[in-house]
This record gives C-alpha cells, structure tokens and sequence, in this order.
C-alpha cells in the first residue's frame, strides 16, 4: 500500500465510497431480506479500507525507484488471506464431517446445520483457500517469468480485496441460507456480478502485464493462468443467468431448467475442477517445481500436448456427471469418451513433472517442500486416473451418488490442490519477503506428514464407505429381492465418516502448522541479502535465459 | 513444423488468448447447444402441472436448506434404483425447475419418488426430529421451521420471477399467490378452492404441520415434498416412442 501514489490513493478512495454507496444502497432495498446484511458488510468492508487508505492519504509520494523491483505487496496479502481461507474452509469441512457421525454437533440451529455449512466448507477451501492462491502466486509468477512488474499498482489489490468480499458475501450467505443450490457456484445473483467486475480486472491486469513481457515467449506456467482466467469467466456467466425476484431480493431463479440446467451445472461443475482447481495449479506446478528442484521442465513437448489436451477435451467431460439420467444417451457417451482420452494430456502433466525430478531424487528426500510438490504431482496423477475410470458408465453406475466421489475430490483436494499450493508457498513466501529460510523446516516437515496421513486416511475411508454403500444398494438376495433397506447401508458408513473426519482434522492442524510457520518467518527469520537477479528488466531489454524452463 | 508453429502462437497474448476460447469452447457448444433444439430431449407430456405458489416457497426452503447436498432426486435407469425408489425419472419432470434439485450425493435416500409415500404427519415427525421415526438416521432435525411464519406476501414476485424464466404462471396465478398459498395450507378457508382452480383439482389442499390458520415454512416444505414426482404421471406410463411407418420418398 506503501506505493500508492496520491492519484491512485485518490482514485482507491473513490472507488470505495461508491462501494459504500452501493452497500448503503443494498442495506435499504434489502431491509426484509438476508441482502440487508450484505448490504451493511459491504459498507464496513469498503469502509474499513477506506479509513486504511486514509491513514496514509497525505503520505510522502513513493519514489521512482520502485519500477526497479517487483511489486509484491499484494502478493504478501494474499498470501496471508490464503491461509485464513484454508483454516477456515478446513475447519467447516471437518465440522461437516463431525456432523455425518454425531448430527446432534449442528446444536440445532438453522446457521450450523449440514446443508448449509457444507457449501460454506466447498466455497471457503475452493474459492477462498484455492482462488486466493491462485491470485497471489499469479502475481508472482507472471512478474519473474516476464522479467515485469505488474502493469499497474492498484488494480492488483483491487482483485485481492474485490476478490474475497465476493467470498465472504458467498460464504456469510449460506449460513443466512443465500443460496442458488448450484454446487459450487452457490453465492446468489449480485455477488456473482460482482465477481464477473473482479475478474475482469484481473483478467486486464494480467493481460496488460504480460504485454509488457522482456522475455519474447510467454511460459509455460502464464498459458495455464490465462486458461484459468479465461475459461473460469465464460463458465461462471453462463451457469450463473439468472433472474432475481427483485433488486432488494437476495433470491433468484436460474434462467436454466430441468435437463438443460443439469448439463449446464455440470459443464460449469466439471470444468470448474478443469480450470480453477487443475490449469491454475499445474501454472504453479510449472514455475515452482522448477526453481524447487533447480531442474528445467522435463520437456518442452508434452507441456505443449497436456496443456492443448487439457483445454480441449475437459469441456466435454461434464456429462459424466449424469450417467443414466435423463440427460440423452448421446451426451453421456460423449462425456464418457472424452473423460477418458483426457488421462493422456492429464497423464502428460504429471508425467513430465515427476520426470523433471530425475537427477533431483536426492532433494525429494531432504527437502520437505519438494516433497510436497513430488507428492502433488503423483496425487494429480492418482485422481485423474481414478477420474477417467469413474467416468465410464458401468463404474459410474456403482460409484455415483456415494461417498467414493466424496473420495475422488479429495484425492484431487487434499493431494493436488493443497500440496502444491503449501509446496509453492514454502518456496514463495521466503522469496517475497526477502528471507534467507523457512522459520523451521522441522515443521515443514512435520506439516508434510500430516498432510499425507491425512490425505490418505481420509482417501481410504470414502474409498471403503463409497464402494460398500454402492454395493449394498445394489445387492440382491437369491430369490431377487434388495438385501438391504437405505438405512442398513447408512448405518454401514458411521464408521468410515468418523475416520473421515479424523483424517481432514490431521490435514487441518496440518494448515495450522503452516499457518504458523510462515507468520514465524515473516516475524523473525533474518533478511537475506538480496539476490540482484529477482528484478524486472529495464524496458526495451530482452533477457535471453531467465525462465526456468529455459 | 509444430513446435515452431507454437513457437509463434507463444509470442502473442491475443492469438494465445482467442485459441484457449477456441480450444475451450466447441465442447460446451456441441453439447448443450442440440439440447435446447432436439425435440425429443425432453418428453411431451400433456397433464404435467406447475408448483402452487405454496408448493414453490417449499423449493425454495429445500434450496435454503440445502438438502440437494444429501438427496438426489434422479432416479437412474438401473434396476436396483427402480426396485428401491420407483420408475426412473424422466427429463420432463423437471421441466419447470429452476434450478434442477438432482443432486450428486445420497447420503440420505433419493426424493424423486417421495410425494404421497408419507404422510404429512410424518414429514412433520421426521424434520422435527428425524431420528424419532428413523432411529438410525444422520440428517440435521429442521424443528425451527414449523415455528416459523412463512413470508407469503412476496410469493407473487417469486412467480412473476419463474414466469420470466419460462414457468406459465398467469397473472391471475401471481396476483393471488398469498391467498393460495394460504388456502393451500388451511383446507377449509375461502382461499381453498382458489388453489384447485388455478392449480388443478390433484393438488394437495391439507393443513400440512396440523396447525390451521397459520402458513409455516414447515407447512410450504411438506406440501413441496408432498407434490415431489407427481406433477405429472409420464414417468407411470409407456413413454417409448411409437415406431415410425418409413417414409417411402425419403
């Protein structure tokens, strides 16, 4: 915030006041409606940003020599609102957990109630844990892979702050029962044209940075961000029309229905796993694996064949969600075939992340960080796998509906998504701040541990618990009747929903352990001397061998 | 020849760019687009009904409540599933949901087939307390709703917003939606007969959670629970597709 020049404090100021505005605006039409509540966080939320801005209003001008580093202020506040989302996220999700073994845990009350904690757990560890990582290494990388700063100084924290007022509106919603039930697009209609206003600005910042690029190719890492931002932007408007009941109505009504809203939710569901939860990460698998293990990228090649792979066929895979429904058979047979032929560019991206380890095994086993991105991979690797067998529809027959899906995205979750994103931080955090180490790399890698039994328990207890409940639902006696009743296969599953439970509170602490090593660093772990290496070329300079690929 | 034609494509943002959307977007084309044309994606069905504004604010508190998170209410075309739940569902039946309520997750049991197998004390019995008729059941008890006065005074603008999502509500249907959804929920008031009127004669008047005079959330959730599966009777009946007669001049 240091850096803010007046015209762009002047200009923040502005933008907040319309907020507040905007949130006094919503808090009057919305007087009889959750939107009220909206309403007022809005204005406390701008308003608190505002009296910051303020406080630092008259400031001296920050100098010129700025545009000689790179500007990483943003990236050190989404960091940290990286790691509030995760505890946050984690712990809804093993109360929801809790709540599958002992009901009574919701103290019955309307807020804590399953249906309405589970979305918040789904939105805080995707959107808010994962969508806040994505933002904050973005930044990071596509600074370092362009040799640029950031094209402009506050629309970076616009995004930031933009970005998680629209998670804490989806999130504080569904405890108020705000809901439009899409799975994983819940929040309702003004925080989703709230996000489309964040989103484009981000998707200008990151465009209009990478225009100012010194390296003529544009990496590996940027092609995946681009495809996040891109592809994320066309799914979350076309899943989110809708009409609201009116302007002060938090309520509103899909402008999809029945069998065209199924395959529109599941289009946008699948490929939000595709594009936020796969293609951002793999552009943090792309620069910190690399400058991790100090190996260049394996090859060239198959990153170009997985990341067109990728971007192709996922759009298709969406119908596999709706195996033996009414959704026409055509659909569903191309879903499944496509969700097959998309373990070979899934396969590719892990492949070539494992292989660019060869010669680095040594590292793997010292250092916990690398682990952790080794461990990413082979986990990316393991639920693409498990994803395209799931997708054929003699399996999806057993495995949908039960708790083995359940499984399946935590594999993705827990393995791949928060592994990468704790591998790429151990790496990120020390480089932006300028400290020579981690606090503790005990810790490191006692987080990595816990991390991995976590991950594993939890992975093996929905294994067990899907497949037994598929099996019993489908099992007949021999004079061909149902052996079971739905409540024998329910009560079959307590055990595996407490084991569950434990398994996500190890990966929890796990968070926690985290969380307090990188507060550590940043408090007292000393600053490095700084490499003269980690800045942006002077315009007009084309660097020739700076990407890590390279 | 292909790394160097990449090569390229990797030097400029706006080609990158208008390829990922290129690359991106033939899937969701090829596969939503025909649904919205093909005739027989969805089933014709003539007697199919539309929610009671009652009926209607009973969704929207399943959405509120989330129970979509645990209840499908798809009913596949396995054997087991019809055995367990009832004729598997057809597209038709969801006709007028906005949104869907499938679902992707059963930890409690499907709903597509759950209107009229219960009664409505029992719906009351259940989600006040769910484990005082299924001992062995995880579901959270709802015992607030049927303390809770449902707002029906808004419901009308809750139909004029389906009607402009396609559901054929008519004026006459979104002017009385209070009185309806009233009526619907005390059987022997003079709003009752509104309802069927407007509604048809198969929907369900009845004092839902037993108390009249009174339109609880619990009132509205049991009558949508109570219409589940039954707006239309396609799913009982023969809906294979006549066999056509060849057109000799084609």
């Amino acid at each position: 915030m240091g850096q803010l020049t007046t015209g762009e404090r002047e200009f923040a100021s502005v933008i907040l006041l319309v907020l507040m505005i905007l949130g006094i605006a919503m808090a009057a039409a919305g007087r009889f409606d959750p939107m009220g509540v909206h309403g007022g966080m809005v204005f406390l939320y701008s308003g608190a940003l505002l009296w910051w801005i303020l406080t630092s209003f008259f400031g001296k001008e920050p100098d010129a020599s700025r545009f000689s580093s790179y500007y990483d202020d943003p990236i050190k506040v989404g960091v940290a609102l990286t790691l509030f989302w995760a505890v946050f996220g984690m712990f809804i999700g093993v109360w929801a957990a809790a709540q599958l073994a002992w009901p009574s845990l919701n103290f019955d009350t309307a807020w804590s109630s399953f249906g309405r904690i589970r979305p918040a757990h789904t939105t805080g560890v995707i959107f808010g844990f994962g969508g806040n990582a994505l933002i904050a290494t973005s930044f990071h990388v596509v600074q370092r892979t362009s040799r640029a700063r950031l094209a402009d100084q506050l629309s970076p924290w616009f995004v930031i702050f933009g970005y998680n007022l629209f998670c804490l509106i989806a999130v504080s919603g569904y405890f108020m029962g705000v809901t439009q039930s899409k799975e994983y697009a819940e929040a309702e209609w003004y925080a989703d044209i709230w996000l489309v206003i964040v989103w484009i600005a981000y998707f200008v910042l990151f465009v209009r940075t990478l225009a100012r690029r010194k390296e003529p190719h544009i990496y590996v890492a940027n092609w995946y961000y681009l495809a996040f931002i891109l592809v994320v932007a066309i799914l979350h408007i076309v899943n989110n029309l809708a009409v609201p009941v009116s302007l002060g109505n938090a309520k509103s009504y899909t402008v999809w229905s029945g069998v065209q809203d199924a395959m529109v939710q599941w289009w946008y569901g699948h490929n939000a796993v595709a594009f936020f939860l796969t293609a951002g990460f793999l552009g943090m698998l792309y620069y910190y694996l690399p400058i991790r293990a100090q190996r260049p990228i394996f090859s060239y090649r198959l990153s170009i064949l997985s990341f067109w792979g990728i971007t192709f066929f996922y759009m298709w895979a969406g119908s596999h969600h709706l195996h033996y429904t009414a959704l026409p058979l055509w659909v569903q047979n191309l879903g499944m075939t496509f969700s097959v032929m998309l373990l070979v560019p899934s396969w590719a991206s892990a492949g070539n992340a494992l292989l660019t380890l060869n010669g680095a095994w040594h590292r793997v086993r010292d250092d916990a960080t690398l682990r952790f991105i080794m461990m990413a991979a082979f986990f990316y690797g393991l639920s693409t796998f498990e994803g395209s067998f799931m997708a054929i529809r003699p399996v999806n027959s057993l495995s949908h509906y039960t708790d083995w899906t359940v499984g399946h995205v935590h594999a993705g979750a827990l393995g791949w998504v928060a592994m990468i994103t704790f591998g790429s931080f151990y790496t990120l955090v020390p480089s932006i701040w300028k400290r020579e180490r981690m606090y503790s790399s005990a810790l490191v890698e006692v987080h990595f541990w816990l991390a991995v039994i976590g991950t594993l328990i939890y992975v093996f207890a929905m294994w067990n618990s899907g497949i037994i409940q598929g099996l019993m639902w489908r099992t007949y006696s021999p004079d061909n009747t149902l052996v079971y009743s739905f409540v024998d296969s329910l009560l079959a599953m307590y055990p595996y929903y407490i084991a569950r439970a434990f398994g996500g509170l190890l990966f929890l602490i796990g968070a926690i352990v985290a969380s307090f090593n990188i507060w550590m660093t940043v408090r007292t772990v000393p600053v490095a001397v700084q490499a003269s290496s980690d800045a942006p070329l002077p315009s007009g300079i084309y660097g020739a061998t700076t990407s890590p690929a390279e | 020849m292909s790394d160097r034609l990449h090569g390229k494509l990797e030097r400029t943002a706006v080609g990158f760019m208008l390829a990922i959307v290129v690359a991106g977007s033939v899937g969701g084309i090829v596969e939503i687009a025909p649904l919205f044309t093909i005739h027989e994606t969805v089933e014709d069905a003539p007697d199919m009904r539309i929610y009671t504004p009652l009926e209607a604010a009973g969704r929207d508190i399943y959405v509120r409540e989330g129970c979509y998170a645990c209840h499908s209410q798809m009913i596949r075309t396995l054997r087991d599933e019809v055995e367990r739940y009832g004729p598997y569902s057809l597209a038709v039946e969801s006709k007028y949901d906005h949104p869907m309520l499938w679902g992707s997750k059963r930890t409690g049991p499907d709903l597509a087939r759950i209107g009229g197998k219960y009664s409505d004390l029992w719906h009351v019995a259940h989600l006040i307390n769910p484990r005082d008729v299924v001992p062995e059941s995880n579901m959270p008890s709802y015992r607030w709703l049927a303390t809770t006065q449902l707002e029906i005074s808004d419901l009308g603008g809750h139909l004029a917003a389906l009607r402009a999502v396609g559901v054929p509500y008519t004026e006459e249907m979104i002017a009385s939606a209070a009185a309806d959804a009233y009526g619907q929920s005390n059987p022997d008031s003079d709003q009752s007969a509104g309802v069927t009127e407007r509604y048809g004669d198969e929907t369900q008047v009845s004092a839902f959670d037993g108390v009249k005079n009174t339109v609880t959330e619990m009132d509205a959730l049991v009558a949508y629970l109570q219409v589940v599966g039954r707006l239309t009777n396609a799913a009982y009946e023969n809906t294979a597709a006549p066999e056509q007669v060849p057109d000799p001049n084609n």
